[in-house]
């Protein structure tokens, strides 16, 4: 289990340190330099470059490649070209906001991702099943941003029963946020619930037609036991991988989202970062969305290990 | 099977495309793949004759009739430039149908070559080649879009290239696997016992056999193609105002929500979500005919 660990968290380091350089190399390459960017159109040539030898990005790529990572590994991430500050104040208060955002539709989604399969499950082949799977199917395939301004115009401005600005003044009370909140979690939740009630209901449908089922099913036990005991223990182990390996998705759908409703969040501070050529924010960006992906993908291994005997036994071998 | 092994090729591409005539009878019968049908081949007019089909020029800006509602003149009511939305809802298909497919078509041809070698070499490339596919696999997909974009600039070219990026190391490992099941098979040792090329044995004899495998593979793509195509689109990465662009024409409007002008953005989006279940019911209606 200790050799495990080590193995993927070493694993996850050179993962980090390939992002790391491809993050790099990719801000290097962007059209344009960020002196101009900053300055506009009409700076004159020598402020620009003046500007550019102050931000030290006229230095050879291999320098500046070292200062940053040197400094990353300080806990400095540069300061950002546009907002003329240190880069983590940012970065830290946005991850925040995302963070807020995510464990909403995850608290969400998850237990109704779940329910669903294995309700479609036990009426495997029924009509609810194929409208669930159907209803799954369509939601998960509908863009956040097709949802979301579905949403905005049948509750924020038809009905008027919801904001339809994300973000709310700073002190606001947890429940005027989570008034604001809800809607942008919605298009979230629409997508990510197909994923999660297709692999529950896969999983319950494997588990309910296999022999201990049978077994237990046969020596008497009520059906309602047989489910809950025999039947979801061993289906739902499929599905805590799967809800970790959205994490994905999910980042690529708050950037959509935080776009949308105007919330500051981090995948929106990337956003701009990108637009406005602000490289030390899109790098630290970038980066810092890469380790929380990847820690977020080794819990879920480690759980997954915890949880199966199976696989603790197969590891420790 | 004997047909098979008689000549493995035409049997399975006659098999993955004339279908029985029974099969396509049921697939005729079923409400849910005549829905999508149709709706898919709505937007497919709309993509190639969009600008006969239009009732205005979807560029064409009326100062005069800015953000006005749905009315008799303006169907669709027009956007914040006085543009009539309808017209640019109609036109605005050929983008994402010309975009998606042709990414996604990439993506399947990439994946593909790399899936039939790493399934039919084995050894030292296959596990170099699974290595770098999941080096990409394990980075969340928006990353690589994003910074692949910011490093060459939005363009529609580029966004073939991501998608396309995006899906090779994912078709590689549907591939791969269906490869493997066939190396088992005695026409391909009685290939290589023949002296045939490697590329010869990949290409002309395993392929054909996969084809099947490659051909769903391509059906389901699409639909996550349109899904990434449209939202990179809105996030500014795609095709440039002023042509008409569904997610595109969103972005622009989206911050005159709060205005009340909810037709400029309820259109194009109500048009994305019908071009995706469309195909996703197609999709699927064809899968559970080849299934059953």
């Amino acid at each position: 289990m200790t050799r495990y660990l080590l193995r993927r968290i070493g694993l996850a380091i050179v993962t980090l340190w390939l992002l790391s350089l491809i993050v790099f190399l990719a801000g290097q390459v962007l059209p344009g330099d960020p002196g101009r960017a900053v300055l506009g159109n009409f700076a004159s040539p020598s402020a620009v470059r003046a500007y550019d030898h102050q931000l030290g990005v006229d230095r050879p790529l291999l320098v500046q490649y070292l200062g940053w990572v040197g400094g990353l590994l300080h806990g400095n991430m540069g300061s950002s070209y546009t907002y003329r500050s240190p880069v983590e104040p940012l970065i830290v208060a946005a991850l925040g906001n995302s963070a807020k955002l995510a464990i909403l539709a995850l608290v969400i989604i998850i237990p109704l991702g779940i329910a669903g399969g294995v309700y479609a499950a036990l009426y495997a082949g029924r009509a609810i099943d194929r409208t669930i799977s159907l209803t799954g199917l369509a939601a998960s395939t509908v863009p956040e941003f097709v949802s979301g301004i579905v949403l905005i115009i049948v509750f924020g401005i038809a009905l008027k029963a919801l904001p339809i600005q994300a973000s709310t003044d700073p002190g606001a009370s947890i429940p005027v946020q989570l008034d604001h909140l809800i809607l942008p979690a919605i298009p979230l939740v629409l997508v990510l619930f197909g994923y999660i009630a297709r692999m529950a209901r896969a999983g319950t449908v494997e588990a309910l037609d296999s022999d201990y089922a049978r077994t237990a099913t046969l020596k008497g036990l009520p059906r309602s036991v047989v489910i809950r005991r025999h039947v979801l223990r061993n289906s739902l182990l499929p599905t805590i991988t799967v809800i970790a390996t959205q994490t994905g998705y999910l980042i690529g759908g708050l950037v959509v989202v935080e776009q949308l409703f105007n919330y500051p969040g981090i995948g929106r501070l990337i956003l701009t970062a990108a637009n406005g050529k602000d490289f030390p924010m899109l790098e630290a960006g970038v980066l810092v969305i890469g380790v929380v992906y990847m820690v977020a993908t080794l819990i879920a291994d480690v759980l997954y290990t915890v949880l199966n005997p199976r696989l603790r036994v197969g590891v420790s071998q | 099977m004997t047909e098979l092994t008689a000549a493995p090729g035409e049997a399975a591409v006659a098999h993955a495309f004339a279908a029985p005539p029974a099969q396509w009878r049921l697939l005729l019968r079923k409400p849910t793949f005549i829905i999508g049908a149709a709706v898919l081949l709505f937007w497919l007019m709309c993509a190639i004759f969009g600008h006969l089909i239009a009732p205005l020029d979807p560029l064409a800006q009326q100062l005069l009739a800015k953000n006005t509602g749905p009315s008799g003149a303006h169907l669709f009511g027009t956007d914040s430039l006085g543009r009539d939305v309808l017209s640019r809802v109609i036109v605005g298909a050929r983008d994402i149908l010309l975009i998606a497919p042709l990414a996604t078509l990439l993506g399947v041809v990439c994946g593909t070559a790399i899936g039939l070698a790493m399934g039919y070499f084995g050894g030292v490339i296959d596990v170099v080649l699974g290595r770098v596919v999941e080096a990409v696999l394990a980075l969340p997909v928006v990353i690589v879009a994003f910074l692949f974009i910011v490093a060459v600039g939005p363009s529609s070219l580029t966004l073939i290239i991501v998608v396309g990026f995006i899906f090779t190391p994912l078709i590689a490992r549907t591939v791969r696997t269906a490869v493997l099941v066939e190396s088992q098979l005695d026409y391909l040792s009685s290939a290589r016992l023949l002296g045939e090329r490697p590329g010869y044995i990949m290409f002309a004899e395993i392929l054909p056999n996969v084809l099947p495998v490659i051909v769903v593979e391509f059906t389901v793509r699409l639909g996550y193609a349109i899904f990434a195509v449209a939202t990179l689109s809105f996030l500014g990465f795609g095709v440039q105002q002023p042509t008409p662009d569904w997610g595109g024409d969103i972005a622009a409007n989206y911050g005159l929500l709060g205005a009340g002008y909810w037709w400029e953005t309820l259109f194009p989006a109500l048009a994305i979500a019908s071009l995706v279940m469309a195909l996703n019911l197609v999709t699927d209606s064809i899968e559970q005919v080849i299934s059953s």
